[in-house]
């Protein structure tokens, strides 16, 4: 990315205000993946000193800032201690130290990308994101929206609950993005399993947590089937790393896996 | 613009453009170890330290280096001698272009993780790709080298 002007915002009102001011002026966050488009941009607007890259507990939430880096992410014992510590893990896998030290959450989120390891189990874990203009708005509705982000991201906002969790990249290299990705969260209000890198962003597997949610007792009969769900109602594509039918495979046997761990039972 | 930043223990002062890329001011000024490679934070050669962190300078804004602590390998140079000796004994060179970059991850996982075992020191240089040696040998060495002198 090209850009004329530099703009370290005082506030996030003057934030707004100069991306308002000219349809290409863009907001910065760690600014790798930025770098990597095409675009000439008038002024690009950087939130470094608005103090958004905090992780802040209240009693019943946890608040991640849209500019706290992988790394912050990777190494906050709070974040480790919700849900088995699932984000945590998922970001750990992502690329090397040097890029976790300068990509942020924010920058993670709003690109809505296929391949997140961030989004996936952010969407396990049901995760609000809380915008400068819009306010309060859920991450899976944010998903299925389209088009280029006008607001600022301030924060994702996950609950504090206790919780199960499970994570599964599959992955050819420890430096490569994800063939697939499968985050399983299991709370007092039921199971929550997203499904990621299909290649298209990830989405909840709807179908089988009805499934499990109308079972009476879960057991390895019940998830199996949940699993063959998740694998059967969803849309799975091919692309350079791999085909529709593997990725298919892939949700099924991770599905599986995660149900049995958060359930607490073996094969 | 004009930018301040500590590079290497001095202050310097740059005139640089708003959307330039550290890796290009650093070269610019004739730090030439700091290597271009993929240009895609992909492949480790450019990495430098800021404040003691690991950061890819292929990707990262000149203009957010202001007042920051700059190092490049020329600022570790006795250790980076002693990492080098240390490959050199296990066979884990060969271009060494990569080797500026894992230097500095090296000093910096030093000077943050007190004993690192081999999983840590694994975990800390996936960002490093080396397509000469395989990583077998570097890891040794590095292990060899932290062993020591930590
Ligand atoms: C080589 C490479 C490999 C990668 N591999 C993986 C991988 O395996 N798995 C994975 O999950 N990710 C991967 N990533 C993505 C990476 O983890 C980050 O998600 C990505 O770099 C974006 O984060 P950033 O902070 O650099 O965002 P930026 O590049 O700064 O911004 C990205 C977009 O978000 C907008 N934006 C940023 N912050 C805000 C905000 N607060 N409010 C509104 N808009 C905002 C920007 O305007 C821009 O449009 C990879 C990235 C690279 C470069």
């Amino acid at each position: 990315m090209k850009f004329t002007n530099y703009h370290r915002a005082q506030s996030l009102e003057d934030a707004h205000k100069t991306l308002q001011k000219d349809k290409s002026n863009t907001i910065v966050g760690g600014g790798l993946w930025l770098k990597l488009s095409r675009r000439e941009v008038d002024t690009a607007v950087d939130l470094a000193g608005l103090d958004l890259d905090l992780i802040e507990t209240t009693d019943k939430t946890i608040r991640i800032g849209a500019m706290t880096t992988l790394t912050q992410i990777e190494e906050s014992d709070t974040l480790r201690q919700i849900a088995s510590g699932i984000l945590v893990e998922a970001v750990s896998e992502i690329m090397g130290r040097q890029l976790r030290n300068v990509a942020t959450l924010g920058g993670s989120i709003i690109g809505r990308y296929g391949f997140s390891d961030c989004i996936t189990p952010l969407l396990a874990l049901d995760a609000r994101l809380d915008f400068h203009e819009r306010g309060i708005v859920s991450l899976q509705d944010f998903l299925t929206e389209k088009g280029k982000v006008d607001d600022i991201l301030k924060a994702v906002v996950i609950d504090k609950t206790k919780a199960k969790g499970y994570f599964k990249k599959v992955k050819k290299t420890a430096h490569d993005f994800p063939i697939l990705n499968v985050a399983v969260v299991k709370s007092e209000d039921g199971t929550r399993i997203a499904i990621g890198s299909r290649p298209a962003v990830a989405t909840l597997a709807q179908a089988a947590m009805d499934h499990l949610a109308a079972a009476t007792t879960i057991d390895k009969k019940t998830i199996t089937q949940a699993a063959r769900i998740a694998k059967e109602s969803l849309k799975y594509s091919t692309n350079h790393r791999a085909g529709a039918e593997y990725r298919a495979h892939l949700a099924e046997v991770y599905t599986r896996r995660g149900l049995m761990e958060v359930n607490g039972l073996e094969d | 613009m004009k930018i301040e930043m500590n590079i290497n223990g001095r202050k310097r002062i740059f005139d640089i453009r708003p959307d330039e890329l550290l890796a290009d001011t650093l070269r610019r000024h004739d730090y030439t170890s700091v290597r271009k490679g993929c240009d895609t934070t992909s492949c480790g050669v450019c990495t430098i330290l800021i404040d003691d962190e690991p950061v890819p300078s292929c990707a990262y804004l000149t203009v957010r280096a202001e007042g920051k602590k700059i190092t490049t390998v020329e600022g570790i140079a006795e250790e980076a001698e002693r990492l080098a000796g240390c490959f050199g004994d296990e066979g884990a060179d060969q271009c060494g272009f990569c080797n500026p970059g894992i230097a500095l991850s090296v000093h910096a996982l030093k000077l943050s993780a007190k004993a690192p075992t081999e999983e840590n020191i694994r975990h800390y240089l996936v960002g490093h790709l080396c397509r000469c040696s395989g990583y077998q040998s570097q890891v040794k060495a590095i292990r060899r080298y932290l062993g020591d002198t930590t």
